[in-house]
C-alpha cells in the first residue's frame, strides 16, 4: 500500500455519509432511551405504544387470514377465530390511536419543531380509515355487500369511482392485504423515528417552552 | 432532570396486554358474519321484487340504468356543486348497460334449446321503441299487484308482449343460481369484480330490506354500524353524522358535499399546527394540566429541556410515538 492512499475515514462514501447522518440524527441512546424526562409520567404516554402493539396483532392476524384466503374464515372455526382476532385488534387499534391523537392534541405536541410528527400521525389516522374500509368491503358477507353498494355513490361523486371501484372485490382485497398495510407500516416507522429524533414535548408554559 | 425508563419492557407489556385482551374478546364475543345475499336467494325469497327490478332495467327506470358516470351516460346520480363535478369530468370508465348486462344478455345466453324464449327475445328485439315502452309500462303496472305463486310471478291478464316469457325465464335462471354467474362473468375464467351483480341487487329492495333489518341504512347511521350488535366503523361517526343533518340530509348532492366537507376537515386535522386559534386550544383548555399534573402540582424546577444521561446534545426523549 502506497503512502498517498487516503485513510479509510477520509475516502468519500455514500454509505459513510448515511452512517454519519444517522449517528448525528438518531444515535442509539435516542432510538432506545433508558431514561425519560421527569414529567413523562402519564398514561397518555402509553397510548401510542399500545396503538403500535395493537397494530402488530392486526397485521399478524391479517397475515394468517391472507395466507389461507378470503373464504377460509367463513367456513372454519379456526378461521373465524382468527377473523375475530383481526376484528378486535382493529377495534383496539382505532380506540388507542384516537386516544393517542386526542392526548397529543391537548399536549399541543406539535410545538418546538414537531409539526411534521403531528402531520404524519394524522395521515396515519386517515390512511388507517382507508385500510379499515377496504377490509370491510372485502369481507364477502352481507355487511360488505351493503357497504360497497352504498359507499360507491360517495366514491363516484368524488370522481374516484372509475379508479377505486368499491364493488370490485379483487381490487379492494389487494389494497387491503398489501398496499395499504405497507403504507401504514412505513408511515408508522417514519412517525416513530420522528418522535425519537425530537423527543417528547415539554409541558405547556414550562420554563423554556417554545413556540407553537 | 430525567429518571430511568424501560422502553422495551413497556413495549413488551403492551404487546402481551393487547394480545390477551384481543384473545379474550375474540374467544368470548367472536366476530360478525351475516352470510352474503345472492341473486338466487333474492329470486327465491322475493321473486316479484326481482322481476320488477329486471323490468325496470329494460325500461331504464332503475337507479343504475340512469346512474351516469362512471357506469353510463345517464345523469340521475351525477352530483355537482355548481361547476364542480368531478364525477362528470371523469366520464364513463366502468361501462354498464343495465338492460343488456342484467337482463338481455343473460337471457340470450340461456336461450339455447328454449324456443319460447328465443322467439320472445326476437319479438322484443324486433319491436319498435314505442311498442316496447307500451309493453313495459303495462307490465310494470301489472307487477304492482303481482303475486308470487310456487316460484312464479303471476300478473293480471294483459298485453305485455314477450315480457312474461322473458321474465319467467329470467326468474328461472335466477332461482337456479345461474344469473349470479352470468352477471359476474366478464368472459374470462377467474372473476373478482362484483360491479354488475351488486348494481343489479342494489336496484331492488331485497338487499336494502335486509340491510334495514341490520340497522345499516344511511338514515340509521349505517356506515358506522355493523351487523348484529358488534361495533362497526365507529371512526366514521363524523362522516356519517353529516348525512343526518341539514343541509346534507336529503340533498341530491349530499355525497359530494360530505366528501368535500370531510376532505377539508381531514386537511385541517393534518394542518392543526399551522391553524391560528385551533393550535392554541390546548393552551386554553386545562386538559394538559391533568396530563402533566405531577409536573404542575410539584412546581418542579426540572428544566423541560434537560438532557438524558449519555445524550448531552439530545432533546428529551419519548416513551412512545
Amino acid at each position: 500500500m502506497s503512502d498517498d492512499v487516503a485513510p479509510d475515514s477520509q475516502v468519500p462514501s455514500w454509505t459513510r455519509a448515511v452512517q454519519q447522518r444517522l449517528a448525528r440524527g438518531l444515535p442509539v441512546e435516542r432510538l432506545l432511551p433508558d431514561r425519560q424526562p421527569v414529567y413523562v409520567g402519564s398514561w397518555v404516554y402509553a397510548f401510542g405504544v399500545i396503538t403500535i402493539a395493537a397494530l402488530v396483532w392486526v397485521i399478524a392476524s391479517g397475515v394468517v387470514l391472507a395466507f389461507f384466503g378470503p373464504q377460509w374464515w367463513h367456513t372454519t372455526s379456526t378461521g373465524r377465530f382468527f377473523n375475530s382476532l383481526h376484528f378486535w385488534s382493529v377495534q383496539l387499534f382505532f380506540v388507542f390511536m384516537v386516544l393517542h391523537l386526542w392526548g397529543q392534541f391537548f399536549m399541543a405536541s406539535w410545538r418546538e419543531g414537531r409539526a411534521p410528527t403531528w402531520m404524519i400521525g394524522a395521515v396515519i389516522f386517515l390512511v388507517s380509515i382507508v385500510a379499515a374500509f377496504t377490509g370491510y368491503v372485502a369481507q364477502q358477507n352481507l355487511d360488505s355487500q351493503w357497504i360497497a353498494a352504498n359507499a360507491k355513490d360517495a366514491v363516484n361523486a368524488s370522481g374516484a369511482g372509475g379508479f377505486f371501484n368499491v364493488l370490485n372485490f379483487g381490487q379492494m382485497y389487494g389494497l387491503h392485504v398489501m398496499l395499504v398495510p405497507v403504507a401504514i407500516t412505513f408511515l408508522v416507522v417514519v412517525h416513530v423515528v420522528q418522535v425519537r429524533m425530537r423527543g417528547v414535548v415539554a409541558p405547556i408554559e414550562a420554563p423554556g417552552e417554545g413556540a407553537e | 432532570m430525567t429518571r430511568p425508563y424501560d422502553l422495551i419492557k413497556e413495549l413488551a407489556i403492551a404487546l402481551v396486554g393487547t394480545l390477551a385482551l384481543v384473545v379474550v374478546l375474540a374467544a368470548v364475543l367472536s366476530s360478525p358474519d351475516v352470510p352474503s345475499v345472492t341473486i338466487r336467494s333474492w329470486a327465491q325469497q322475493q321473486p316479484v321484487d326481482l322481476v320488477t327490478t329486471a323490468t325496470g332495467e329494460l325500461a331504464g327506470t332503475t337507479f343504475s340504468a340512469g346512474y351516469g358516470a362512471p357506469y353510463n351516460g345517464g345523469s340521475d346520480a351525477v352530483q355537482s356543486l355548481g361547476f364542480f363535478s368531478p364525477q362528470a369530468w371523469m366520464g364513463t370508465r366502468l361501462p354498464v348497460d343495465s338492460a343488456q348486462d342484467f337482463v338481455l344478455k343473460p337471457l340470450q345466453a340461456s336461450s339455447a334449446g328454449n324456443p319460447d324464449l328465443t322467439a320472445a327475445l326476437s319479438q322484443y328485439n324486433d319491436a319498435s321503441d314505442s311498442q316496447r315502452t307500451a309493453w313495459l309500462d303495462a307490465y310494470t303496472k301489472a307487477l304492482q299487484d303481482a303475486k308470487a305463486d310456487n316460484g312464479l310471478v303471476a300478473v293480471a291478464a294483459g298485453d305485455y308482449g314477450p315480457l312474461p316469457v322473458m321474465m319467467s325465464s329470467l326468474l328461472q335462471i335466477a332461482r337456479a343460481g345461474a344469473l349470479d354467474g352470468y352477471l359476474l362473468s366478464s368472459g374470462g375464467f377467474y372473476q373478482t369484480d362484483y360491479t354488475r351483480p351488486l348494481l343489479f341487487m342494489g336496484d331492488g329492495t331485497y338487499l336494502s330490506s335486509l340491510a334495514e333489518d341490520q340497522h345499516l341504512l344511511g338514515s340509521q347511521w349505517g356506515m358506522m354500524n355493523e351487523t348484529g350488535n358488534y361495533p362497526g366503523q365507529t371512526w366514521l361517526w363524523l362522516y356519517t353524522l353529516w348525512y343526518q343533518v341539514p343541509p346534507f340530509n336529503g340533498n341530491a348532492n349530499a355525497d359530494l358535499m360530505v366528501v368535500v366537507a370531510m376532505a377539508v376537515l381531514s386537511a385541517a386535522l393534518v394542518l392543526v399546527p399551522f391553524i391560528p386559534g385551533v393550535r392554541s386550544i390546548p393552551r386554553w383548555l386545562p386538559v394538559h394540566r391533568l396530563i402533566w399534573r405531577d409536573y404542575y402540582r410539584g412546581g418542579r424546577s426540572a428544566s423541560p429541556t434537560a438532557r438524558p444521561a449519555g445524550g448531552a446534545t439530545s432533546p428529551p426523549l419519548s416513551t412512545g410515538p
